[in-house]
């Protein structure tokens, strides 16, 4: 792998398997009663975030202090990005302090690619703006590998607010490195143009999407998007791309069913589709912290230790 | 003191001269043009290599000073010593300082710090509305008798069609067009790059052709119904140029220019080699090949009038931001002639002639400025350019006080020799050899 973890699109199939292996070895830790190895041991991890996040940044710092990193979380108001300091002087000022990886959330697409250009520290993307949100896509990677064993072939739907997602984006990228048949399907409004570029079926009915599909993968529907007339409303929206127990029924009989998180109940998903025997929603969740282990175990090094070994 | 420049290809396409003519400059003057002009005792000779162009000065009718107000990314003495080192003899520049060129203060001020810098000849152009707040019209008689040569809101458009209509009935009063920034703003909306596969892939919000097109069509009608000139500025999508040849073909007053980043570059630059380099963030956007190949299409069989450079300098520190918050603009005063060159003569897309045409004649015309000729009695502007010079891009050697290009290290083929403005040499390149 390279120095940093930019994007899935950096990474070849080989660096996607030794991630999703990795992991695997890495979820054990999280199984035993004292969680914890010294993998990481003297290394300094900041955790620089510039938007909102519970899930990925509590599954970072969990993943880092199960290695015995030397854990910081900087969290930097969004109101304050403007006025304050750069991310470039931000960044020059925590780089001065010589940490080892650091692992930024901006709202901004690219701002980790700013970062990778003036930092020696590593840098992990944990969601830049709307390009990538690579270590998602590498725990959904690994979940529905759990499941289905091999992602070659598989048919994933994937549906949603495809314009504005970092997870659709990053997913793509891997799922169609892999082999995958990736269909995508959202609101006319909400399709990036040139999306099939990257080599996925696009298509408007959620229905067609799903027919068959051993994975249905859903995205999160913003309500401000509401005001930037992408739909009309939150109950159109529901009605024409929900994702309801009836839809369900159309995938195959062991299709399953995810979500990046957060949720919301009744607008893109029903909740007895969320809650159901399908979801495997709380799952990725579990595999986040031990792909991020595996992720912040070979950036800082171990591909090396282990051709030594 | 006389000055007879002899030798070398001598282009001037207004007075339907090619090949090899001598030039005599007195004092501030073209004297007498012709084939093997006789020196007299006192002339001063300045030998021109062969393959070397003679040409009339080139005029960049679209160009940020950013004096008064904004010093740190330009001021007239560092912008018009860019111009004259890109071989422009003239320059008009865009009235978005700070404050607003939209009163002859500002206007006179600008003209008294071209005057001091005493490089190339600099024509301001006024501001559309007071403020360039898009609502009422600026005071644009007396803008015009300070000295404004055209009137535009450049940054952003006339905000209305109503407002436009005005501009373009009032300014015809003055024989001055309306230039314009066409921009259907909740098209724009916040995006930052070219509406497509790479915008897509890269998460950046897109702007599409059409939030260009659909403003030229606006104003192209207006200038129909009003028969006022509009000159579109920095066309960039193919749409534009469509309905640019639209407007020509039902005989509208409208012109328009292409800068060279939208003849050079496509959106791929925004990927590749450096993913979300801020230098290569302008508006309009780098648009996509079928764009930029309409550009050059458009160059080659005469719907485009002007090759401008739009340039926009900016701090060094205000470009090294994220993407989405660095300021819109490049520098292209000192990158256009070897563009031109690479991109357009020797790759066989238009003539030398006709690349003059669009750097030095056409400009002129628009604007109602001398220049673009070499005619016997004309002001000696003139710059010497050398077709085959081997140019390499050096951002941090620009006279430019702002680097921000996104052609930095790039090598190319064609440069500027020397530029004279009013029988004064005002720039020689050292790399060129000549002595002027």
């Amino acid at each position: 792998m390279k120095k940093d973890l930019l994007g899935i699109a950096d990474l070849t199939p080989d660096d996607i398997y030794r991630v999703l292996e990795t992991a695997d070895a890495m979820r054990e830790i999280g199984q035993r009663p004292i969680k914890k190895v010294p993998t990481l041991r003297g290394k300094t991890v900041v955790n620089l975030f510039y938007e909102p996040s519970t899930r990925t940044r509590t599954s970072f710092e969990i993943a880092e202090k199960r290695l015995s990193a030397d854990t910081l979380n900087v969290a930097v108001a969004a109101s304050s990005v403007l006025k304050g300091e750069t991310l470039a002087d931000t960044a020059m000022n925590i780089e001065a302090m010589s940490p080892d990886m650091i692992v930024l959330r901006h709202a901004s697409s690219g701002a980790c690619h700013l970062l990778s250009r003036i930092c020696r520290s590593r840098i992990i993307n944990a969601g830049d703006g709307m390009h990538e949100h690579p270590t998602q896509a590498l725990l959904d990677a690994f979940t529905i590998k759990e499941h289905k064993q091999t992602i070659e072939g598989r048919k994933i739907a994937i549906v949603g607010d495809l314009l504005h997602s970092r997870v659709l984006r990053s997913n793509v990228l891997l799922l169609t490195k892999l082999g995958a048949d990736v269909w995508v399907s959202g609101p006319p409004t909400l399709v990036p143009p040139g999306i099939e570029r990257l080599g996925v079926h696009v298509t408007t009915s959620v229905d067609e999407a799903v027919q068959d599909a051993d994975v249905i993968m859903m995205l999160r529907i913003q309500q401000e998007r509401m005001q930037g007339a992408f739909f009309p409303s939150l109950r159109e929206y529901f009605n024409v791309f929900g994702m309801t127990k009836e839809r369900v029924r159309l995938a195959k009989p062991d299709v399953i069913i995810m979500h990046p998180g957060p949720m919301n109940r009744g607008v893109e998903i029903a909740s007895d589709v969320a809650d159901g025997p399908y979801s495997v929603i709380l799952e990725q969740v579990a595999n986040g912290v031990a792909v991020r282990m595996a992720v912040l175990y070979l950036l800082a090094g171990g591909v090396e230790d282990e051709a030594a070994a | 003191m006389k000055r007879l420049l002899k030798g070398g290809r001598l282009v001037d396409p207004a007075n339907g001269r090619d090949g090899a003519f001598d030039v005599l400059i007195d004092g501030d003057r073209i004297v007498k043009v012709g084939r093997d002009l006789p020196i007299d005792a006192g002339t001063t000779v300045v030998e021109i290599p062969g393959g070397y162009v003679v040409c009339p000065g080139l005029i960049d009718i679209h160009v940020h000073l950013r004096e008064p107000g904004q010093e740190h990314k330009e001021t007239v003495a560092t912008g018009t010593a860019a111009a004259v080192a890109g071989g422009f003899t003239a320059v008009a520049c865009m009235p978005n300082t700070t404050p607003v060129n939209d009163n002859a203060g500002v206007t006179e001020y600008m003209l008294k710090k071209a005057a001091e810098a005493n490089l190339a000849r600099v024509y301001p152009i006024g501001a559309v509305s007071r403020g360039q707040k898009g609502e009422q019209l600026a005071d644009i008689a007396e803008l015009q008798k300070a000295g404004c040569v055209a009137i535009t809101d450049d940054g952003r458009p006339v905000s209305t069609a109503l407002l436009m209509r005005r501009a373009l009935e009032y300014a015809s009063m003055f024989n001055i067009p309306v230039i314009e920034h066409c921009e259907e703003q909740t098209l724009k909306g916040d995006g930052v790059a070219h509406e497509g596969f790479q915008a897509s892939s890269l998460g950046l919000r897109g702007i599409p052709g059409e939030a260009e097109s659909i403003m030229a069509l606006r104003d192209i009608s207006l200038s129909s119904l009003t028969g006022g000139a509009v000159h579109i500025a920095h066309m960039s999508a193919r749409q534009t140029l469509e309905a640019v040849r639209f407007g020509k073909s039902r005989g509208a007053r409208v012109t328009c220019e292409v800068t060279p980043h939208h003849f050079v570059l496509t959106d791929e630059a925004l990927a590749s080699p450096v993913p979300y380099d801020t230098n290569t963030k302008m508006n309009p956007p780098l648009r996509e090949t079928a764009d930029r190949d309409a550009m050059l299409a458009g160059l080659a069989d005469g719907s485009i009038d002007v090759i401008a450079t739009d340039h926009a300098p900016h701090a060094a520190d205000e470009k090294h931001v994220e993407f989405d918050h660095a300021p819109f603009g490049i520098t292209g005063l000192e990158t256009a002639v070897s563009l031109c060159f690479d991109r357009l003569v020797h790759a066989g897309v238009v003539s030398l002639p006709r690349l003059i045409e669009l750097l030095s004649v056409n400009p002129a015309k628009i604007i109602n400025v001398t220049g673009g000729s070499l005619a016997e009695g004309a002001p000696a502007d003139i710059t010497i350019l050398a077709p085959d010079l081997a140019v390499t891009v050096v951002a941090a050697k620009m006279k430019s006080k702002s680097k921000n290009t996104p052609f930095d290290g790039w090598q190319l083929r064609g440069g500027v020799a020397a530029t004279i403005v009013g029988g004064r040499t005002v720039y020689v390149n050292g790399d060129a050899g000549l002595l002027v």
